[in-house]
């Protein structure tokens, strides 16, 4: 009999449970599809075409730019930690990778290896002062940020290096309309999808961001799992600064204005990965990155005011985020078991 | 075991105890910052066995069983695993060696499913990938093999009840080939009728020859399930003992030297019931539906009913939390409007959460600031003068604690909660609603809520008192409530006994459940023919939704377990 018991329950929970769970990507795919056709109607009014080769391609670029730092983020994320120090990755990478290169294109891949091995350096950081050291990882991070900045703006006034034609190809190739850069996200993007659903590292990412003592109480090596994550995060940082220099012609230390670091936790929330950590997923971020990068194209098409623009872009990432938290806050709701009806709800 | 584990089965044990113990513990002790909290335990546990390990809190249960998990080493004595010598290194190694611990607090990620869950740490792979299809037959496999078929391995932890995810912690446990299971009150947190699915489980890993050690505060529980029980008081060992060679009266005694007998406060006959305190007129939200309850000064009226039925989504409807979107609520005669905590705390409202960690406590302060919180949120100007009578209730509480500056974290939870007792006592409330207050506290501490509920009615509060325990809903109440998917299912006098409420609760014999239907003394004898609705109306609330239970499925008032 208790036996029965047993199977009641999850039967009537089990539909519910799994819908809402796949709800969280398709929402913002749902929501992606919803912006691109309100902006394709707004930029149509205005006699333009969102859909041009030129505006696609420049929504792409801007897209693998965001979307390699994103990627990373979404691993520290996950694990419950972030990393603010991605912008100066991304630059202190494509001033490496910039002057590693020389100009000389049989050195291209030695540019490529230092770029991503000098992040990849930054990442292990990272992660062993939050781990090891046990330092928050919003001020680590803030903290290698800082010294990264203070180094390139000491060193470098301004663009150092020299990239060859050969490496510029991945900055400025397409396929179509779509960038080399975008196709190559993707393709990060792929690797990553891989990493945290199919093998245990990433398995054990949840794990420590859903709650680090259940990890380690697993058998879980959480700082290692932690390390790891900040390591992806710091080498995706690597590989947009190489993008950066591709596109620039040489390496170039102001690209930390850029916003990336904010612009990546933005993206990733919208994706809809837990900034707790423990639940999200890279398809999610993607998404994420798509929508920013078509409202900033349509901002641009539409010649919006940029302080403007970025009033709106700050009211959307809010509304989003807020909608989420309401789907988190009220997890009952999908549960309910009267409905909200002033007449006594008997008849369901 | 079976052969889709990841592991070498391990020859079957044979069934009933009477064979050498896996686990052997001699001389045991263990001192924390000087204090000698285990001293020289003894302790053998057989394959097979449900061996009770009791004692009030601060019996030093709780380090022993750390002990056995690996959590804390022993500074003293000796523990044989199959008549080896061994020291456990972390928890970990404990596992490995086949003695796992299910933890009050749940070892689980709510966000991931069962089986990720149970193969947490060692999923299976093939070429370097997680193999899922394999974990995820292993785990149904599992699940079949320990009868809980019903259990889907892809289901979100989170979503699941109480219950079943302490279910999937055992069943993590049997994952792990676990010959010894320790279970930290396994049922503080369940409702009577999901206890009998812990029961079920219970039984079937002893036939499968793996010893259990059960650790909790219900004598019943004890009663029912352990072959031997063993007393700890104050860190040493008092007895070990056959459960067919004592009785309850005797292991209260030995326990905590009191009589059963006086476990419950009586009624002081002189306090008769007043006026109406708190009253809901057809009361509901997405939760609850149609309620209507009276609370009179100086009564105290007990909501039963199975985890999930609603209760504690009345008290957070009462109190603002979770508001009701229909009916009305009075305070005291007059209608009111809570739509926060903040406004029941002005109305004149008190709520004793469920959780008193995360909902009662601010854990990092002191025991004045907690017990000051609601004044100086609620009446800043006056909490300074009001706060002086803190002190005062504290100690008529009987508070243990080293000072009043000591960190709440650090007391027991009996303590804990009167802490959490004086801030609302210290409001002086009108109507007080107590969440299940006496969950995972010792006996001394319990008895001081009983008591302190007998003087709170005598000073002509109201008490709405939420409780799965039954016995003490039973032995406490003026009135029964029971509640039964979010409604009222009926409402029972003083001195009702367990199994009518549980028959209530349960729906048991009972087609229709959606009437709120009033059971009248003469008609208790026989609670199948309790009266329903007419036959062929169709006003039920929706099976589907129903919690961790069928009403369908059990066919009358649950007896003799």
């Amino acid at each position: 009999m208790s036996t029965a018991v047993a199977t009641a329950a999850p039967t009537a929970r089990r539909a519910p449970a799994r819908r809402r769970r796949l709800g969280s990507t398709e929402i913002v795919y749902l929501a992606l599809v919803g912006i691109l056709v309100i902006a394709g109607v707004l930029v149509a009014v205005g006699g333009g075409n969102l859909f041009s080769t030129a505006n696609t391609a420049y929504m792409l670029t801007q897209t693998s730019l965001l979307g390699f730092v994103a990627i990373g983020q979404t691993f520290a994320i996950l694990c419950k930690s972030l990393d603010l120090s991605v912008g100066y990755v991304v630059a202190l990478s494509s001033i490496v990778g910039a002057t590693t290169m020389a100009g000389d294109p049989s050195r291209v891949w030695l540019g490529v290896l230092a770029a991503v091995g000098v992040a990849a350096a930054v990442g292990l950081v990272n992660g062993l002062v939050i781990a090891k050291l046990r330092v928050n990882a919003f001020i680590a991070t803030l903290g290698v940020g800082l010294i990264i900045k203070g180094y390139l703006d000491t060193q470098f006034k301004g663009p150092a290096g020299e990239v060859p034609a050969s490496f510029q190809m991945f900055g400025y190739t397409r396929v179509g309309p779509v960038p080399v850069s975008t196709i190559v996200m993707l393709l990060v993007a792929a690797v990553g999808v891989v990493l945290l659903t199919r093998t245990r590292p990433g398995y054990h990412m949840f794990a420590v961001g859903g709650n680090t003592d259940v990890a380690r109480l697993s058998g879980i090596r959480t700082d290692r799992t932690l390390v790891l994550a900040h390591v992806l995060c710091s080498v995706c940082a690597g590989v947009a600064g190489l993008l950066i220099a591709a596109r620039f012609g040489t390496g170039n230390a102001l690209v930390y204005s850029y916003g990336l670091d904010l612009d990546s936790i933005a993206a990733v929330v919208l994706g809809g990965t837990l900034l707790m950590g423990g639940r999200g997923s890279i398809v999610g971020t993607v998404g994420g990155v798509l929508i920013l990068a078509v409202l900033d194209t349509v901002f641009n098409v539409l010649d919006v005011d940029p302080f403007f623009k970025d009033v709106l872009r700050g009211v959307i990432i809010i509304a989003a985020v807020a909608l989420y938290a309401r789907r988190q806050i009220d997890p009952a709701s999908s549960r309910a078991r009267f409905r909200p009806t002033r007449t006594g709800g008997a008849s369901a | 075991m079976t052969a889709t584990t990841t592991r070498e089965p391990r020859p079957p044990a044979a069934g009933e105890g009477g064979d050498e113990p896996i686990l052997r513990l001699r001389g045991v002790g263990k001192e924390f910052f000087g204090n000698s909290v285990l001293r020289d335990i003894d302790l053998d546990v057989r394959p097979g066995e449900v061996h009770a390990l009791v004692g009030e809190n601060g019996a030093g249960k709780s380090t022993l069983m750390k002990i056995i998990a690996g959590v804390h080493r022993p500074d003293g004595g000796t523990i044989e695993l199959d008549g080896e010598t061994t020291t456990f290194a972390s928890p970990l190694a404990a596992q490995h060696a086949g003695v796992s611990t299910v933890f009050q607090e749940f070892n689980l990620l709510p966000e991931r499913s069962v089986a990720e869950n149970v193969y947490l740490g060692r999923e299976p792979r093939r070429a370097g990938l997680v193999d899922r299809r394999r974990m995820h037959a292993d785990t149904t496999a599992l699940l079949a093999d320990l009868g809980l078929s019903g259990l889907a391995s892809w289901t979100r932890v989170g979503s699941l009840s109480v219950a079943q995810q302490q279910i999937v912690e055992i069943v993590k446990a049997v994952s792990y080939d676990a010959r010894i299971i320790s279970m930290d009150e396994p049922t503080a947190a369940l409702a009577d009728q999901e206890v009998e699915l812990l029961y079920e489980l219970v039984h079937r890993l002893k036939e499968r020859g793996v010893a259990i050690l059960y650790v909790s505060h219900r004598l019943k529980e004890i009663f029912d399930l352990c072959d031997t029980i063993t007393v700890l008081k104050d860190g040493n060992h008092v007895l070990t003992t056959p459960t067919a060679d004592i009785d309850p009266d005797r292991l209260v005694r030995t326990m905590v030297g009191r009589d059963f007998a006086g476990y419950f406060p009586d009624k002081d006959p002189s306090t008769v019931p007043g006026e109406v305190r708190l009253a809901l007129e057809g009361v509901g939200n997405t939760q609850v539906d149609d309620v209507s309850i009276e609370v009179r000064a100086g009564e105290i009226v007990a909501l039963a009913g199975l985890q999930g039925s609603g209760r504690t989504e009345i008290a957070h409807g009462i109190f603002g939390i979770a508001g009701f979107t229909r009916g009305r609520v009075l305070v005291g005669g007059k209608p009111v409007d809570v739509r926060s905590p903040r406004q029941a705390v002005r109305a004149g409202l008190a709520l004793v959460t469920e959780d008193r960690k995360a909902e009662g406590l601010a854990l990092g302060q002191s025991i004045l600031a907690n017990a000051r919180l609601v004044l100086d949120a609620v009446v800043p100007g006056q909490a300074d003068r009001r706060a002086k009578r803190i002190p005062g209730i504290l100690s008529s509480l009987e508070l243990v604690a080293s000072s009043q500056e000591a960190e709440v974290q650090y007391l027991s939870g009996g303590n804990q909660q009167k802490v959490v007792l004086a801030k609302w006592l210290v409001t002086d409330p009108q109507v007080i609603v107590l969440d299940e207050p006496t969950r995972g506290i010792d006996v001394g501490a319990k008895r001081a809520v009983y008591d302190l509920m007998r003087e709170l009615t005598a000073s002509g509060v109201a008490v709405l008192f939420i409780s799965s325990e039954l016995p003490e809903v039973v032995a406490m109440a003026d009135r029964v409530l029971v509640m039964r998917d979010g409604r009222l299912a009926g409402e029972l006098p003083a001195g009702s006994d367990e199994e009518t409420v549980m028959a209530l609760a349960t729906g048991a014999g009972e087609d229709t459940s959606g009437e709120h239907v009033r059971v009248d003394l003469g008609a208790l004898a026989d609670a199948d023919d309790l009266p329903g609705a007419e036959p062929g109306d169709a006003s039920g609330p929706p099976p589907a939704t129903a919690p961790a239970l069928d009403p369908h499925d059990h066919d009358g008032p649950k007896e003799d377990r």
